[in-house]
């Protein structure tokens, strides 16, 4: 009966010539909280989804509950109860919780389907799990952490008694992870085992048991979480010391200017489907301040920072920089003007994936390279050898089409053109600079931006990750709803005072109640 | 410059698989007909490539594809997918046919082919600006309103020639006063019969100045940004619109251009339909070029070449055969070609 739940050794697998994984070995005793911890691009995913049938192994062997199960599928893998919660949803908007719960497990009555006896099986799973769904409400009217919960709720109704589930939380507010916490440590106590894949710290401390953490494709430790501090991981993780995002008092006070370098007053915004999603949006950012924006993604978030940077056009409200009036400017105007944007989405807006670095490097500035017949090659190469120099770029070789780097390495790459110029830019929008990047490119983007901050440039800082809201921000404004729900001091900015307003728990209405809660938090 | 992320082998690889597939492709056809393989593509490599006259013809229909080829490639590489170059050759052909007949006789004949030449580059121009400005102003799809404009283009091409402009008992207008094209028959007699001419210089040069444009110049840089990824390059602020409508403003000239292989360099007239389909071919020979200038000249070669070939080999096998293999080598290139497949892509999401 000591067999562990899980024992993968020496696995391998390769795409092509990538090797995602060369040397993996886990080891999950049953009825634990496992963690598998590591940077993006690490391998975790890869070596959870052969252990879920998904991917065949190269090399190396897994056991589950002491049986061989070397290379099986998923057909297999479910019937022996290891079920994986993947990152994206895979549920059909337009059917019920219960029908998603059944689906390809339909149960029927004669030939029809069977909906109230699967909504009650459904209702008995929720009882037992505390997983809260009601099962006749369509999918679509359900929120993401709800989503989530069907999603656990799919798998577990197959007969999972090992659960993997993958970057869970980066989709949740503080209440909803503390509410999926609780469900996790209630799957524990009835015996069924969990791994864990993420790669943030403070929820491994949380909630785990044991740790195992990866570097290149390698099982490189395995801890467990008692006595385990997150610098320990983190060093594992990076393979060196990082210093993590922590809040530094910057100390400096910054005294309201006549003219704020960048004011945004009554904004509206309609988003893509013509509904208002920002909805009069006012706030200042002085020179040397960065203002964090916090919320859950969807809350009108880009399409704020879009109409912001020109990109989606205002429905009202005017945008202010320097004093100046840049509503109706269009895009490269407002880059001349000193705007610089790092965008959420790097591989859509941010980089064109089959240009050189060098060619990216220029986007934008394009035309203070060009002469009169062509753009000057020379300049061009010169800039992109400075940047990738300054900026640490890697592979350095600038003729590369940034398809070709990691994620950390594009991402500077945006960062080198938009805050590497000679001046630094008076307003920046930073929008997820540190999404999908690992730990050693977030410590440089983060003294990068408070590099701008204490060189006099207003920071606009939105980020799902509310850790980094609140170790940067000098204030953070909480985004419910397509409005400011609140705003508050930097100092004064905890998980626990903005995860309420985050979730919409509390409501602008009842402001006094909310700057009581925060105040006492 | 991002010239240098073109790989040779990923530009030559997918045309010569092409080729090597149409070639078996049309060994099974010639063996079907019960020819010798060898002794029909020896008969078509005579015709077009082995003797004065056959090569003459071949860089004629080239010269044409060239620019028809350009006049695609322009606007796919800013992402929109340019159907009307056979309108837009016609319109070119047609301004370059009037502007002919207007210009005094006695004019030397290099001053008056250059205003011809840009009398069809305007002709074409405005013909592919309207699609262009209709997806700025609009967003209108330009593979619709180019096709229903060829239509459009056509008709009233033929209406105007045959109310007013036509000469008496044909579909042509007048021959033109001045403007002529001398032809290569001129310097060498080796080349008589042929229609080759000096057009070839001018369709090359496009060529050249496409590539310098599209991987040299601002423009291009920023035309291409468009193309691959139009939401970074409009966050680069590269205006969508206007680029669109540049590319496809370009596009119609250089097939406008086109048009003068035929008017000033062949016939001396306009004529209903003499563009016949090579408007239509351009789209191949771009895909087939993967709308590089380079390649464009180098397949526009090819498809001249088993357009001619199948002439030459008409006597024994049927010359639709060779149609046959002008499909199958698009087919072969379309289904490996990248740019298709993002194009498509592209297009079917914008049309959502």
């Amino acid at each position: 009966m000591n067999e562990p739940a899980i024992a993968l050794s020496g696995i391998a697998k390769s795409f092509g010539p990538v090797q995602a994984i060369r040397n993996a070995s886990l080891t999950i005793a049953n009825s634990e909280i496992h963690a598998l911890m590591g940077e993006n691009g690490a391998g975790k995913s890869t070596l959870m989804r052969v252990l879920a049938g998904m991917f065949t192994p190269d090399g190396g062997s897994a056991h589950v509950e002491g049986r061989d199960v070397t290379g099986w599928d998923t057909k297999a893998a479910i019937a022996a109860g290891v079920g994986m919660v993947h990152q994206h949803f895979m549920l059909v908007p337009t059917l019920t919780v219960a029908e998603n719960v059944m689906l390809g497990r339909e149960m029927t009555k004669g030939v029809s389907l069977d909906r109230a006896g699967a909504e009650d099986a459904v209702r008995a799973l929720c009882e037992r799990t505390g997983l809260a769904v009601d099962p006749a409400r369509r999918v679509a009217d359900l929120s993401v952490g709800e989503a989530q919960r069907v999603e656990i709720l799919k798998v577990l109704f197959r007969g999972a008694r090992i659960l993997i589930l993958d970057e869970p939380t980066a989709v949740l507010s503080p209440p909803e992870v503390q509410e999926l916490w609780r469900v996790l440590r209630t799957l524990r106590a009835n015996g069924g085992t969990v791994v864990l894949i993420t790669h943030k710290l403070d929820e491994v401390i949380d909630i785990s048991d044991t740790i195992t953490v990866m570097r290149a494709g390698e099982t490189v430790g395995r801890m467990a979480t008692a006595g385990t501090t997150p610098s320990d991981i983190a060093r594992a993780m990076v393979g060196r010391e990082v210093s993590l995002a922590k809040r530094v008092a910057s100390g400096v006070v910054v005294p309201p200017q006549a003219t704020p370098r960048f004011e945004v007053r009554d904004l509206s915004v309609r988003g893509p489907t013509r509904a208002r999603a920002v909805d009069h949006v006012s706030f200042t950012v002085q020179a040397g301040e960065i203002f964090g924006i916090a919320g859950v993604e969807g809350n009108g978030q880009t399409e704020l920072i879009e109409a912001l940077a020109g990109l989606r056009s205002c429905e009202s409200g005017s945008i202010l920089l320097d004093g100046r009036a840049i509503q109706s400017c269009v895009v490269s105007e407002r880059i001349d003007l000193g705007l610089a944007h790092i965008p959420e989405d790097r591989h859509l807006r941010g980089l064109v994936l089959d240009y050189s670095i060098a060619d990216n490097l220029i986007m934008g500035r394009q035309h203070q390279y060009a002469g009169a017949w062509s753009l000057d090659g020379a300049r061009v190469a010169a800039n992109a050898g400075a940047q990738v120099a300054k900026f640490d770029i890697r592979p350095a070789d600038a003729t590369l089409p940034a398809r070709a780097l990691s994620g950390g390495n594009q991402q500077k790459i945006v960062i080198a053109r938009e805050l590497g110029g000679e001046r630094w830019p008076s307003v920046i929008l930073a929008s997820q600079p540190t999404r999908g990047v690992d730990v050693g490119a977030i410590e440089f983007i983060h003294a990068r931006l408070r590099a701008a901050r204490d060189a006099g440039a207003a920071v606009v800082l939105v980020s799902a990750d509310l850790g980094e809201v609140i170790a940067l921000s000098t204030r953070v404004a909480v985004m419910y709803g397509g409005t400011f729900v609140t705003i508050v001091n930097g100092d004064d900015a905890t998980p626990l005072a903005l995860g309420p307003w985050m979730t919409g728990a509390i409501k602008s209405g009842d402001a006094k109640a909310g700057t009581a809660t925060a105040g006492a938090a | 410059m991002s010239d240098r992320a073109v790989r040779w082998d990923e530009a030559l690889l997918p045309p010569a698989m092409a080729l090597a597939i149409a070639l078996v492709v049309g060994d099974v056809l010639i063996l079907a007909f019960g020819q010798s393989p060898g002794h029909v593509f020896g008969i078509l490599l005579e015709g077009t490539w082995g003797n004065a006259y056959g090569f003459g013809q071949t860089l004629y229909k080239a010269t044409t594809l060239v620019c028809t080829g350009l006049a695609v490639a322009i606007p796919l590489r800013a992402g929109l997918f340019n159907i009307g170059a056979e309108s837009q050759l016609a319109a070119g052909g047609f301004a370059a046919g009037v502007a002919g007949i207007v210009l005094p006789a006695g004019m030397p004949w290099p001053l008056a082919a250059l205003v011809c030449l840009v009398a069809a580059a305007i002709g074409g121009g405005l013909v592919g600006a309207v699609p262009g400005a209709l997806k700025a102003k609009f967003g209108a799809s330009e593979v619709i309103v180019t096709i229903m404009l060829n239509f459009v283009v056509l008709a009233f091409l033929n209406w105007i020639v045959a109310a007013k402009l036509h000469v008496p008992d044909s579909l042509h207008t007048a021959e033109i006063a001045a403007g002529g094209i001398p032809r290569f028959a001129d310097f060498t007699l080796a080349f008589r019969g042929s229609a080759a001419n000096l057009t070839l210089l001018v369709a090359l040069t496009l060529a050249a100045a496409c590539w310098w444009f599209l991987f040299r110049t601002k423009g291009g840089y920023e035309l291409r940004a468009v193309g691959l990824q139009p939401e970074a390059a409009e966050n680069g602020g590269i205006p969508l619109g206007r680029t669109w409508f540049r590319a496809m403003l370009i596009g119609g000239a250089l097939a406008g251009v086109g048009g003068i292989n035929y008017v000033l360099g062949y016939k001396h007239y306009y004529e209903e339909g003499f563009g016949s389909g090579t408007g239509y071919m351009g789209i191949a020979v771009a895909l087939v070029g993967r709308n590089h200038p380079a390649g464009i000249v180098l397949s526009a070669l090819l498809f001249a070449t088993l357009s001619q070939g199948g002439l030459a080999v008409n006597a024994i096998v049927p010359k639709q055969m060779m149609e046959v293999l002008q499909a199958v080598v698009i087919l072969a290139v379309a289904v490996s070609a990248p740019e298709v497949k993002r194009v498509l892509r592209a297009s079917a999401k914008t049309n959502a």
